[in-house]
């Protein structure tokens, strides 16, 4: 499992495709999001969360897609699936990797959006980024799934999005929350039962997505 | 037996379905007392919620049907799934149909974030997605899978997102608490319509379903029947 995952880190080491793209898709949400939402008004507090999220989860839609599509050239998959592994664990694999892309995406992206929103920048923030690893880490549970479902389909970039963004409807929400009541200032303890959702979700769905991915990648 | 059982089904289900159906038309418009706070369009909700009832044991069978094609592995599982989340879709849309007809009138706005309200649009959404996903993936086992593991994780996903929409809107100050408050139908005549409809729109699904379930079938008998054809000349 930790070949597999070094393989996808090492091949992004080399070409840094998949985090130029994620980080600069995720900029530039944040730069449209912050016409539409007016960032120098009171309401900034407000809106802030939610630019945040969805830069989050457009980025990581096309994060997902590059990462199936790249095992796609030359037949990778293939060679992925002749692996003496578990298709469970080239699932855990491909999960971990995609979420550590999106990770440290967010490690550039949530300073700038600090500095566009011109949020206070407190230590509360670490509250931000324990939301970020529970929401990130069960999108990229779902995704990881559905992106190796999605790559083989004829409307591939497309039918991605559709299928992942209602199922982590739980994510976004418990996200957005937790953010808003961290920047308002509010203890951690305050949204515990969101912190509770987030993490019960990411569990879950390892545990599906584990299950199942066999039937996801098969020919 | 088998032949028997699609004979009476073919014969008795599109009858037995009108009959019970004129039935609950005639007695949602007449025979039913005008609800005496909400007026006439209280009775649109005599077809909204047995709708509503059905479309969501359609995506419960689609999640069951699916978890035993992947066990099994039968075409049988996988055509129940699919003419269940067609039908479900159906369904679905006239909940989402009539539920802001009546709610505009009572509530005085077509739709509200409501917890319940929302889960049914994300439903619907999940099993567009699903519907569309069955059309852009190569059909036969593939399709089926993909299908499966869809109606899989969205079943395992609706209760979490039903959660989560519940306390994002009770966090807020409530628009409208409930709706009815119990079943809000008092009167017995209410009841028995109610009655009526639920076994109208049941017979309904039914027959939907078996019709669908059916021509899906005979399109997949057919394909065999061509392979073999195409085998056979090729040789």
């Amino acid at each position: 499992m930790f070949a597999l995952i070094r393989k996808d880190l090492q091949i992004e080491f080399r070409t840094k495709e998949t985090l130029a793209s994620l980080l600069m898709l995720g900029l530039l949400t944040l730069v449209v999001l912050s016409f539409a939402l007016d960032p120098t008004s009171e309401l900034r507090l407000e809106a802030a969360p939610g630019a945040l999220w969805v830069a989050v989860i457009f980025a990581g839609v096309l994060g997902l897609n590059r990462s199936f599509l790249a095992e796609r050239e030359n037949d990778c998959l293939q060679g992925l699936l002749l692996c003496p592994v578990d298709r469970g664990t080239i699932y855990l694999a491909k999960t971990v990797g995609n979420f550590l892309f999106m990770m440290v995406a967010q490690l550039f992206i949530v300073p700038i959006f600090v500095f566009f929103f011109n949020l206070p920048a407190t230590p509360a923030l670490a509250g931000v980024f324990l939301a970020l690893v529970l929401g990130i880490l069960g999108f990229s549970a779902v995704g990881t799934l559905f992106a190796a479902i999605s790559v083989r389909t004829r409307a591939r970039e497309v039918m991605l999005p559709l299928l992942l963004l209602p199922l982590v409807v739980p994510i976004f929400i418990g996200g957005v929350k937790v953010t808003a009541r961290v920047l308002a200032g509010k203890p951690l303890a305050d949204v515990a039962q969101w912190l509770n959702l987030m993490g019960g979700f990411d569990v879950i769905f390892l545990v599906v997505g584990w299950l199942v991915f066999e039937y996801a990648v098969e020919e | 037996m088998n032949r028997v059982v699609r004979k009476a089904a073919d014969t008795v289900l599109p009858w037995l379905t009108l009959v019970t159906m004129a039935l609950a038309i005639f007695m949602v418009f007449v025979y039913v007392p005008t609800d005496r706070f909400q007026g006439i369009v209280q009775r649109i909700f005599y077809f909204h919620v047995p709708l509503a009832m059905m479309s969501f044991a359609a995506f419960g069978l689609v999640a069951i049907a699916s978890i035993f094609f992947l066990w099994q592995g039968s075409r049988f599982w996988d055509r129940l799934a699919h003419s269940c989340a067609e039908v479900g879709m159906v369904f679905c849309t006239l909940v989402l149909v009539t539920g802001p007809i009546w709610a505009r009138p009572i509530w005085g706005t077509w739709w509200t974030w409501d917890a319940r309200l929302t889960t049914t649009l994300i439903l619907w959404l999940i099993y567009a997605a699903y519907l569309m996903l069955r059309t852009v993936s190569a059909s036969g086992d593939q399709e089926a899978r993909y299908a499966a593991v869809l109606g899989i994780v969205g079943a395992v996903d609706i209760p979490i997102i039903n959660r989560s929409v519940y306390w994002w809107r009770t966090i807020h100050p409530a628009v409208l608490i409930t709706r009815e408050g119990g079943s809000g139908l008092g009167d017995p005549r209410m009841q028995a319509t109610f009655g009526v409809c639920v076994i109208a729109f049941l017979l309904l699904f039914i027959w939907l379903l078996w019709v669908r379930n059916e021509s899906g079938r005979l399109r997949d008998a057919l394909e065999d029947l061509r392979q073999q054809v195409l085998a056979r000349e090729s040789r």
